[in-house]
């Protein structure tokens, strides 16, 4: 078989597992005969779903979360390349800073997420401070990684050309490291959607978190699972977007 | 002059001049600091004592071409070329232009949408020389540029190479341990001595141009290659 028709087979096949899954749960459902608030049918979901989804709060509490995954993850992955280009520049630096990298590396941000709620607040800030934390050392390590493996050859020949810094940044740096550096990317958005769900769990009173946290409290568990695949499909499509960026920005490398 | 690295000392005395339009070569021995006398040239490099003088500019517009040649994997013939013309603030329209002109000297024409992975390595090195010439630069700097390609190949490229000469009279300096490689396209041939790198020899090289191939049948050819290869003993 061509690799082509191969590959959309096993498109096709993972979507109609992904379906089968419906029929499965359903069939689960009414065997066990579980009580709704333990373990509500899909259609349960899906009928919840559309009610949530009419009188706006869906839409809302996505929204929250969105702006604090997506600010958090841009607050992260600035700060992260600039220390990290810094890092990767100068070796001094990097012996100056690497124990506080790697200390702070050890503590886990769930562990801290309660202070950063006591200390900026149970809004949206706090929780775009987490994102961001969360993001930071992945990407970080990835800018060092990426601008370090910069063939020095590259180098030579722009200096050759007499290239000064900011033409070196931009012309060679930048794109010789941008594979790695989309890697970096790619694993902070989805750490990102983890440290808000994170920081709405500690408190919060709107986003996802909250909406999963009352849907718990209210014994709403259709409501749970809608926000549960609400969150699914915010990482899927953060994930999507990653990937198109480097569908656009790294043909040369397929 | 004189350079050294730690407790390598590369070059030692090395003094010469270089003419206009004049294409010199280093020939020498691995280990020989030839691609660290290059180095110094192109400013990639800092002489421990001595210095470098160029009469009309005291920093000249420079073309290199490695040994690899160092193109940039993402971009295409076309953009790779017109790189040091973007350094210098072109508008794209124009270094486009210019780009064109250089694919067409260096035989590359089809080729302008190309990614450097899809080309071989005689092709390649093409797109090396036609960026290498592209800002029309005072001295062009060849470091083992045909080295890393095979016999058949590197022949070519040396017609290749002395026809660009011919039709673009730049002053060259190049660098091989490949005495025919320097008989057929030098002027001069200067011959360095193992590190730490003096110039032994320095020769004129009296072939008639245009070069072509069979010249290196003839017996003056090989009485001077075997000069050469004396003296790198």
């Amino acid at each position: 078989m061509k690799p082509k028709t191969l590959q959309s087979l096993s498109r096709w096949l993972g979507i109609l597992s992904t379906l089968l899954a419906i029929p499965a749960w359903t069939l689960i459902v009414r065997v066990s005969g579980l009580p709704k608030f333990i373990l509500p049918s899909p259609v349960d979901v899906w009928l919840r779903f559309l009610k949530a989804l009419n009188d706006g709060s869906l839409l809302y509490h996505t929204g929250i979360t969105l702006s604090e995954i997506v600010l958090g993850l841009l607050a992260g992955v600035t700060f992260a390349t600039m220390v990290g280009y810094a890092l990767a520049k100068s070796r001094a630096l990097e012996k100056v800073l690497s124990p506080y990298l790697v200390a702070s590396q050890a503590i886990p941000v769930i562990a801290i997420a309660p202070l950063l709620v006591i200390w900026l607040g149970d809004g949206i800030l706090s929780k775009v401070v987490i994102c961001a934390l969360i993001v930071f050392f992945p990407v970080l390590v990835n800018t060092i990684v990426g601008v370090r493996a910069v063939p020095t050859a590259l180098y030579d020949m722009m200096y050759s050309l007499r290239a000064n810094r900011w033409q070196i940044l931009l012309k060679l740096e930048l794109p010789a490291s941008l594979p790695v550096l989309l890697g970096g990317l790619r694993i902070g958005a989805t750490l990102s959607v983890i440290g808000a769900i994170v920081g709405e769990l500690v408190d919060a009173e709107q986003g996802l978190g909250f909406l999963l946290q009352l849907g718990d409290f209210q014994y709403d568990t259709s409501m749970v699972f809608v926000a549960v695949f609400t969150l699914i499909a915010l990482a899927l499509s953060l994930y999507g977007v990653v990937t198109l960026l480097e569908k656009r920005f790294l043909k040369w490398q397929s | 002059m004189s350079s050294s690295n730690g407790n390598l000392h590369a070059l030692q005395d090395i003094s010469f001049d270089v003419a206009q339009r004049e294409f010199i070569c280093f020939l020498g021995p691995s280990g020989s600091g030839k691609t660290t006398l290059l180095r110094v040239l192109a400013g990639l490099l800092q002489p421990t004592s001595g210095r470098v003088n160029f009469i009309r500019h005291q920093h000249p517009k420079i073309g290199m071409v490695f040994q690899q040649a160092s193109l940039m994997p993402w971009r295409t013939v076309m953009d790779n070329i017109k790189l040091p013309l973007e350094l210098d603030g072109f508008n794209q329209h124009k270094a486009r232009k210019k780009a064109r002109e250089m694919i067409e000297l260096v035989g590359l024409q089809g080729f302008e949408d190309s990614l450097p992975r899809d080309l071989s390595g005689g092709m390649a090195q093409r797109v090396g020389i036609a960026r290498a010439l592209i800002h029309d630069p005072d001295l062009l700097l060849l470091d083992e540029p045909f080295a890393s390609l095979d016999a058949l190949t590197r022949e070519r490229m040396w017609m290749e190479l002395s026809r660009i000469w011919q039709a673009k009279q730049k002053t060259v300096i190049m660098v091989t341990h490949s005495i025919n490689e320097s008989l057929f396209l030098a002027d001069r041939v200067l011959v360095l001595t193992q590190r730490p790198g003096k110039i032994k020899m320095d020769m004129e090289v009296d072939l008639p141009r245009p070069r072509m191939d069979d010249i290196r049948y003839t017996s003056h050819f090989g009485k001077l290659a075997k000069k050469l290869r004396a003296a790198i003993e």
